[in-house]
């Protein structure tokens, strides 16, 4: 039983890193229906500034936090600025295509030697691991910051979606980029808002990633990020409580999986739900069908 | 002259959605485009507002040129633009589609007495004001997209299609409430198919036919019109000599 719990929250520390970034996926297509398959490269970005920032330049890691999320924030802008907005109202196959493009860039790109490098990193812990016994329960400190950080920021971007003026901004162009010009919105700007906000949360997720698995590499996006693509479909690709939901749920199959059934197949049984979620409830769980009056 | 449109040609990939037309509002008209369906006039408002880009001609609001400007730029200098269909958001409430209409407002004091205003002026709003909009029905949907268009507090009001879908009732209510919205000052160019009604409240009327101004004048000339009363209001022409 105990064993069990921890492998819960194991899950659950996984699961809220996979929502950091199953948010910007969801947030993107929310509002131009595009999957920015670069985003699990982003997320490999801030993890390696987060890196250099700490280990290498020598910033306090609050510091090397938000310089990660800052410069990932100008990454994801700059991406769509380059690589999607000139595609904008080309056929989706287009942007698509473009992006896997940008994904390979960022991956090999990161890899020469003058980058990032090929070679696997060991990130440095900046504190020691520390375990709480609980009821029972070993507790690391890591999950405790995972939970607090990742909880704070769903606060954060609720706040911002509902109750400020932006984020009022971006549930109109979410729905009709037109209508919400007519409003007076500048829907460019938006767009570029929304790709900033969901990069500095794929960095903050490759931040914590790095401390709970600490070990980086030009590579490391990848899986996180098709996970969380998983995820965001699985919850409903463009709401936002999906996501999280979709990531929670992932968090916990994979965990679950590799403590009781194999570790070897953990992905497999990960992008079996992909497929199956796409063939038997191709909107997601909190998905519902267009009853939109015309 | 608050809005100047000279030969004005717009296109949809190959097909000339409008052929070259020149209109024109004076401060506190109210003047209409009437005609059949595809005959252009969604298109000039929405090259007006900025949604769609002309090939040629020009259109000057208050002196100045907003040929070309962006959208989100256009409604700042004062055109409010409510289109076809309310275009609402459904994912809103009632009272946030309402403040989206003041985007462009930074006092919020003035947001708020203007949000008073439009739900003074429509009640129905302020008692759904906390509904999601796509709860709505037709008519208030209507409603609101017309309130979420003062919002702006805009010198020109673009309405197209008010009465779409709706009851009878309810179109001569919405009427009534552009004349009245009119009488307190804004300008309004109405795009309407029903011209019948379209015809009562205006100054002045233009017809467009197939992206071209076939006929223009005063409202109640254009009512006795037998050409248009045959054509646009439903009678049958009466024929001498026959």
């Amino acid at each position: 039983m105990e064993y069990f719990l921890e492998q819960v929250l194991n899950g659950l520390q996984l699961g809220l890193m996979y929502a950091l970034i199953a948010l910007g996926y969801t947030m993107v297509y929310g509002i131009i229906q595009l999957i920015n398959f670069a985003h699990g490269d982003v997320f490999m970005v801030g993890a390696f500034l987060g890196y250099f920032g700490f280990a290498v330049w020598g910033l306090p890691l609050p510091a090397a936090i938000l310089l990660a999320m800052v410069a990932c924030a100008a990454l994801g802008v700059t991406i769509e600025r380059v690589a999607y907005r000139p595609l904008r109202y080309a056929p989706k196959i287009a942007a698509l295509i473009s992006a896997i493009g940008v994904s390979l860039f960022l991956e090999y790109f990161s890899s020469l030697k003058f980058v990032f490098g090929p070679n696997y990193r060991v990130v440095p812990r900046p504190f020691a691991e520390v375990n709480w016994k609980i009821a029972g329960l070993t507790v690391t400190n890591i999950q405790v910051i995972v939970f607090v950080v990742v909880v704070a920021m769903l606060v954060l971007l609720q706040f911002l979606i509902y109750r400020t003026k932006i984020g009022m901004a971006m549930r109109t162009v979410a729905v009709d980029h037109n209508a919400a010009r007519l409003m007076g919105v500048n829907v460019d700007n938006v767009i570029s808002f929304t790709f900033a906000i969901g990069s500095a949360f794929a960095a903050l997720g490759g931040i914590l990633y790095a401390l709970a698995y600490p070990q980086i590499h030009p590579f490391m996006g990848i899986m996180p990020g098709l996970k969380a693509f998983t995820a965001a479909v699985l919850g409903g690709i463009g709401i936002i409580p999906g996501a999280v939901l979709g990531a929670l749920i992932m968090g916990q199959v994979e965990t679950l999986t590799a403590a009781y059934v194999s570790s070897q197949l953990r992905d497999a049984i990960a992008f079996a739900i992909l497929i199956l979620v796409l063939l038997f409830r191709p909107k997601g769980l909190l998905g519902r069908t267009e009853t939109e009056k015309v | 002259m608050i809005l100047e449109v000279k030969d004005l040609e717009v296109y949809y990939g190959a097909i000339r959605a409008l052929q070259g037309i020149s209109f024109s509002v004076e401060k506190g008209e109210i003047v209409t485009l009437i005609g059949a369906n595809g005959a252009g006039k969604s298109t000039t408002l929405r090259t007006i507002s900025g949604l769609l880009v002309p090939r040629r001609g020009e259109i000057f609001f208050q002196g100045q040129k907003i040929t070309r400007l962006p959208a989100h730029k256009i409604v700042r200098m004062g055109i409010s633009h409510v289109p076809e269909g309310r275009q609402i958001f459904p994912n809103l409430t009632v009272k946030e589609n309402l403040l989206m209409g003041a985007y462009t407002r930074n006092n919020r004091a003035e947001v708020e007495q203007s949000l008073e205003e439009v739900m003074t002026r429509f009640p129905r709003l302020r008692e759904r004001a906390k509904q999601l909009a796509g709860t709505l029905s037709g008519g208030e949907q209507q409603m609101l997209a017309m309130g979420r268009g003062l919002m702006s507090k805009p010198t020109l009001l673009l309405l197209d299609e008010p009465s779409m879908g709706l009851s009878p009732l309810l179109v001569e209510e919405i009427f009534e409430i552009i004349k009245s919205i009119n009488r307190q000052g804004t300008t309004i160019l109405l795009v309407e198919q029903n011209a019948y009604m379209a015809l009562q409240v205006a100054h002045r009327a233009y017809v467009l036919e197939t992206g071209r101004i076939v006929l223009h004048g005063k409202a109640e000339e254009l009512r006795a019109n037998p050409r248009i009363r045959s054509a646009y209001l439903g009678e049958v022409e009466e024929q001498d000599g026959v």
